[in-house]
């Protein structure tokens, strides 16, 4: 489980952020949006991962600690993609006008003379 | 029962999201009401903030111990609760934010804030996510008044439009996104190995991590340093302020000034918090690493105010300056610094605000792209070749009044970043140069380390740069013999630059009551014991001043 889920967060991580440093505006965003998908499953899984426990505690039981998932990460990751969502359409609509107002994709506004 | 003062501490974020909210649901005809409702906002904000630093400067019972005001949302019972609490930095921090927005509102009724849509709306946004940020207690809670107030900013940063200010703002919210994902993992690493979030049960929780998992924490802190010091403008990273704070609107490039001490704020509180020197195997971690960090920021910005063409440049490198110097400060760990540190922190900030609104109305009489212009002619020598016509007008020429007013802020200005008396800069430089080399105290170790040389040659040089780059661009712009014509200066626009620089001077004169504010401050940091003892122990119900014994 651990060694899927590092390779997962690994490969995304690689993508994302050779994506980012890329000229084109789009390949930036889809650059935040893969990295935000690697540090999302990294919060995830440092509560500790374990398969088929629910963050729920049975009626009137006091938990064992070992027999339920750790609601707090899920809890921040839940923050994490809203407050990602809501910036991702906002540095979208920049892209938009920055295009608009510059003629080009470029992240720097021009061209690069070659 | 609860009294109103017991909810003193959530005014300053409560009041600006009713005000943010209500100017959304106004329309923008009633320009009046939306403009009373915003000055007003304000205004409430900088009461709030002087009520609060009035409660945390009581003098507390205890010896060697420190007021702390503790609000738990929700009333859930601590470490669980998310707290806000205010302590003696917390409260200065909001004092220095409702000036700087009291200054900046006042400025953009001129003609800043029907540049675009909803700046009164979004700079409300911003002075709550600021106030949230200074007043909370929980990590993960600070990321996201961290996060409100980058979306505030991404907005005013974008104000009033126009392509350059377009690109920088896509830079700008570019680096703030990859810069929040690294906020997230050091918070995760962190949680993952203590199991709290709470800054105050974190600091108890430290000394006892055990050996195998010390390294992932620290590496977890070592991440959330950086996710801060990039918002500070720590050297490496620091490529994307010059360009933004510089093509930002006026008033919005005064409230970033502070938000590039929001990241040094929170580097001061945790890593005294949590890695002080009673922290066990990790105390004074990272501490050689930011003062390097700050050293370099110093140089880079030094270097940037002398290669600077413009005067928005020159402020933009300057807060770079003053960035690094409090970095560098704050890493000698030493409790005599840390006080003048802040000290130089709010007056450096007080006239790097005044700066910011000052260059747009310099840059008002002249047209675009003179400055590099002038500094062509300079570096290619040429002369000016109408010499002899003019020498005989030039004595008893009367300057315009508002050329006058606009010189004199400028010279102050410039007093107070290069660092020179009468006005605070000075006094802030020289209590820092002091404290390091002064006379060792009781408990501190003897002796003067080499960084110490080090910072003392950085600081007197970064103040020289500033000298020579603001001195020339001031010749440039305001005291030569070409023709230019006389900006149109209301009297709205440069009051708040007068207040600015005035507050300066009262920090000269009353120096004493400030310093001893700002070294009780320091001390407060250095021994965090009623910190946490307030937070962890805070009463439910009635919430009552808990003095904490050490």
């Amino acid at each position: 489980m651990e060694l899927i889920l590092s390779l997962a967060i690994g490969a995304l991580s690689g993508c994302g952020v050779w994506l980012l440093l890329r000229p084109r505006t789009f390949q930036v965003i889809i650059g935040l949006l893969l990295l935000s998908y690697a540090v999302n499953l990294f919060i995830l899984c440092v509560g500790r991962l374990r398969v088929g426990m629910p963050p729920f505690l049975e009626k009137g039981q006091i938990g064992d600690p070992t027999q339920f998932a750790d609601p707090l990460p899920q809890s921040l990751v839940l923050t994490a993609i809203v407050i990602s969502f809501a910036t991702t359409a906002l540095f979208l609509v920049v892209l938009l006008a920055s295009r608009g107002l510059s003629g080009t994709d470029h992240v720097d506004g021009t061209e690069r003379e070659s | 029962m609860m009294r109103w003062v017991d909810h003193l501490l959530v005014l300053p974020v409560v009041l600006p999201l009713v005000a943010g909210a209500v100017l959304l649901l106004i329309d923008d005809q009633h320009r009046l009401l939306k403009t009373a409702i915003s000055v007003g906002s304000v205004v409430a904000l900088t009461g709030v903030a002087l009520a609060l630093l009035d409660l945390v400067n009581a003098p507390s019972t205890e010896a060697g111990s420190s007021v702390v005001w503790v609000y738990r949302l929700g009333d859930w019972p601590p470490p669980f609760a998310i707290v806000l609490v205010a302590d003696r930095l917390s409260a200065l921090m909001l004092v220095l934010t409702s000036v700087l927005a009291l200054a900046s509102t006042v400025f953009s009724v001129a003609r800043w804030d029907r540049a675009g849509v909803h700046f009164r709306a979004m700079f409300q946004f911003l002075l709550m996510g600021l106030n949230g940020a200074f007043l909370t207690g929980d990590l993960f809670n600070l990321f996201v008044w961290f996060e409100l107030l980058l979306a505030a900013s991404y907005g005013l940063a974008l104000h009033g439009s126009g392509a350059r200010r377009v690109r920088t703002g896509l830079h700008y919210i570019a680096v703030n996104l990859a810069t929040s994902l690294l906020f997230l993992i050091g918070v995760s690493l962190i949680y993952g190995v203590t199991g709290t979030l709470n800054m105050a049960d974190l600091a108890i929780r430290i000394p006892l991590v055990s050996t195998e998992s010390r390294g992932l924490l620290e590496a977890g802190a070592a991440v959330l340093g950086i996710a801060f010091l990039v918002k500070a403008g720590m050297w490496p990273l620091s490529f994307w302020l010059p360009t933004t704070y510089s093509a930002a609107a006026p008033p919005v490039a005064a409230m970033f000034s502070i938000m590039s001490k929001l990241g040094l704020y929170v580097v001061l509180r945790l890593w005294l918090l949590l890695f002080g020197a009673d922290s066990g195997a990790s105390a004074h971690f990272g501490g050689e690493w930011l003062g390097f960090a700050g050293m370099a920021t110093i140089v880079f910005g030094a270097i940037g105010v002398l290669a600077s063409q413009d005067i928005a440049r020159l402020a933009g490198f300057s807060v770079l300056i003053s960035s690094g110097t409090v970095m560098a400060a704050i890493a000698t760990g030493q409790l005599g610094v840390t006080g003048p540190a802040l000290y130089y922190l709010v007056s450096s900030t007080l006239a790097i605000g005044a700066l910011f609104l000052l260059i747009e109305l310099l840059e008002r009489g002249r047209e675009p792209g003179a400055d590099v212009l002038a500094v062509t002619r300079e570096a290619y020598g040429e002369d000016d070749d109408d010499d002899d016509s003019i020498q005989i007008g030039e004595i008893g020429v009367a300057i315009p009044a508002a050329m006058a007013i606009l010189g004199l802020c400028f010279i102050g200005c410039t007093l107070v970043l290069a660092g020179l008396p009468p006005l605070s800069g000075f006094i802030a430089k020289f209590a820092v140069l002091t404290a390091m080399f002064g006379p060792p105290r009781p408990g501190m170790n003897t002796g003067v380390p080499a960084l110490a040389w080090v910072l003392l040659v950085l600081l007197i040089f970064s103040g020289l740069t500033t000298l020579i780059a603001m001195t020339r661009a001031g010749m440039r712009t305001l005291w030569t013999r070409e023709e230019h014509t006389v900006p149109r200066v209301r009297v709205i626009e440069i009051t708040p630059i007068v207040i600015l620089l005035l507050a300066t001077a009262t920090l000269t004169v009353q120096a004493e009551p400030v310093m001893r504010y700002m070294q009780a401050t320091a001390s407060a940091l250095h021994t965090p014991q009623s910190y946490i003892q307030c937070v962890l122990t805070a009463p439910s119900g009635r919430i009552a001043p808990k003095k904490g014994g050490s």
